[in-house]
């Protein structure tokens, strides 16, 4: 059981998902402006605090990985990456969805949108990356590097709608909405934490078993010679 | 410093000798242009008016070709095996080629623009410094992750594959300011907004500069 505490987790933050999403669909009110529209806000706002603080986890994680060269830590750059990618793919949809009766359209070329969609492909590439090589240590070095430059795009992409002029609403925080909609908003930022620190901390111990297996794995033995022709 | 400068000769002195590479490159570099003037057909004002985006796009994809020869060399036979026991410092190493990949860059973007002038009949209505330290700036942007993916991947099976797949979306920032930046330079900067997009490609170029010639210690080692 206690191997398994992100399992309780994961599920906590299900269940605390399912208030708040309850509550912000039939009990908080409608937004202002947007109307039933704006209840999208307590799943997209949580899905992308969470989703960028994956990130930064996978970019301590690189950091910790190359400078001690621990397999730990690169199995939780595999572990945060694919968790990231899911949320932030997500995150586009989402938006997508409701920029379609907001916007008109399902995608424009704001800035936000731009520069989310590029993060998503940097990290995206992360993951190909790893498929590619074939020798863990190195492996480990070229992952974690190509996962610290991608992380380049994340305060990019927090900071694009202080940046440029864009369509995209500046940033949301409980202290930016409306009493009756705060407490529905950080309960679903919670489930959402506790949701993808069950799925990171699952992925972690899979991708850790795999990686020790595969350093321990003893080497092929090596070819048998060519027979000899006889005359 | 001595390093970067005998690094920067050697690549220099490399394609001098074989400027077959630098005159595909510019070939290649042409075609591409032609090829998005059939694209968008005889409407002048059109290819006059995305000019700026055709030339960046023609050196963009010339780069992929340009980072991944440049790197080959080095890691045929070894080679940068034997410059790193020399001893060659990383840092020196990675600045030295990827200066020498920011001139090339450049080279095929200054040939490249009287073509554009041409292909798309277009002109310079602000002051062609502009352009130069666009083109400086932009080819700058290019090169530094470039050099640092294209070492990356040098070893890999899919690095055709890859070295796009992992350069373009980073480099999304230099297309869209340099784009804009060479845009205003053929279009006229009626509300002065050059010097902001060359700053954006400045602080691009401070932050990958930075962290490419840190990084590229551990990818030589690897």
């Amino acid at each position: 059981m206690k191997a398994n505490w992100e399992i309780g987790v994961g599920l906590f933050g299900l269940i605390l998902l399912i208030w708040a999403h309850y509550t912000g669909l039939f009990v908080a009110p409608p937004e202002a402006m947007m109307g039933d529209v704006g209840r999208i806000l307590y799943a997209h706002v949580p899905t992308a605090w969470v989703g960028l603080s994956t990130y930064l986890v996978a970019f301590i994680a690189a950091v910790g990985a190359i400078w001690s060269g621990k397999w730990a830590w690169d199995a939780m750059v595999e572990a945060s990456v694919e968790v990231g990618l899911l949320l932030n793919a997500l995150l586009l949809i989402q938006g997508s969805l409701w920029a379609k009766p907001t916007w008109g359209v399902y995608w424009t070329w704001d800035p936000r949108l731009t520069t989310c969609a590029i993060m998503v492909v940097a990290f995206g590439v992360v993951l190909a990356l790893r498929r590619q090589i074939e020798e863990p240590m190195r492996r480990l070095t070229m992952s974690s590097i190509a996962t610290i430059i991608a992380f380049v795009n994340v305060p990019i992409v927090y900071l694009s709608v202080k940046w440029w002029r864009t369509l995209h609403q500046p940033y949301s925080s409980p202290e930016t909405v409306d009493s009756a909609m705060v407490t529905p908003l950080r309960v679903a930022a919670f489930g959402m934490l506790f949701l993808a620190t069950g799925f990171v901390v699952r992925r972690w111990r899979q991708v850790h078993r795999q990686l020790k297996a595969e350093v321990q794995a003893p080497d092929l033995p090596d070819a048998p010679s060519p027979l000899a022709v006889e005359d | 410093m001595k390093t970067t400068l005998n690094i920067l000769w050697k690549d220099v002195l490399i394609e001098w000798r074989t400027r077959s590479r630098t005159v595909a490159l510019l070939s290649f570099a042409y075609t591409i242009l032609l090829l998005f003037a059939f694209a968008i057909g005889p409407d002048s004002a059109a290819l006059r008016q995305h000019a700026g985006a055709y030339l960046w796009l023609g050196l963009l994809l010339s780069s992929t070709l340009l980072l991944d020869s440049s790197m080959r060399i080095e890691f045929e036979a070894g080679a940068i095996s034997k410059l790193l026991l020399a001893p060659v410092s990383a840092p020196g190493l990675f600045y030295g080629k990827a200066i020498a990949n920011t001139i090339q860059l450049w080279i095929i973007g200054a040939v490249s623009v009287p073509m554009v002038f041409v292909v798309c009949d277009a002109t310079v209505v602000e002051s062609s410094g502009w352009l130069a330290l666009t083109l400086a700036l932009g080819a700058a942007g290019l090169a530094a992750p470039g050099t640092l993916y294209s070492a990356m991947i040098a070893r890999l099976s899919g690095k055709q594959l890859l070295l796009p797949l992992m350069l373009f979306p980073l480099v999304v920032p230099v297309i869209v300011s340099a784009v804009k930046a060479t845009s205003l330079v053929m279009m006229g900067d009626p509300m002065n907004q050059i010097g902001s997009w060359l700053a954006l490609l400045l602080c691009f170029n401070l932050v990958y500069w930075g962290l490419c010639g840190v990084l590229f210690g551990r990818v030589v080692e690897a």
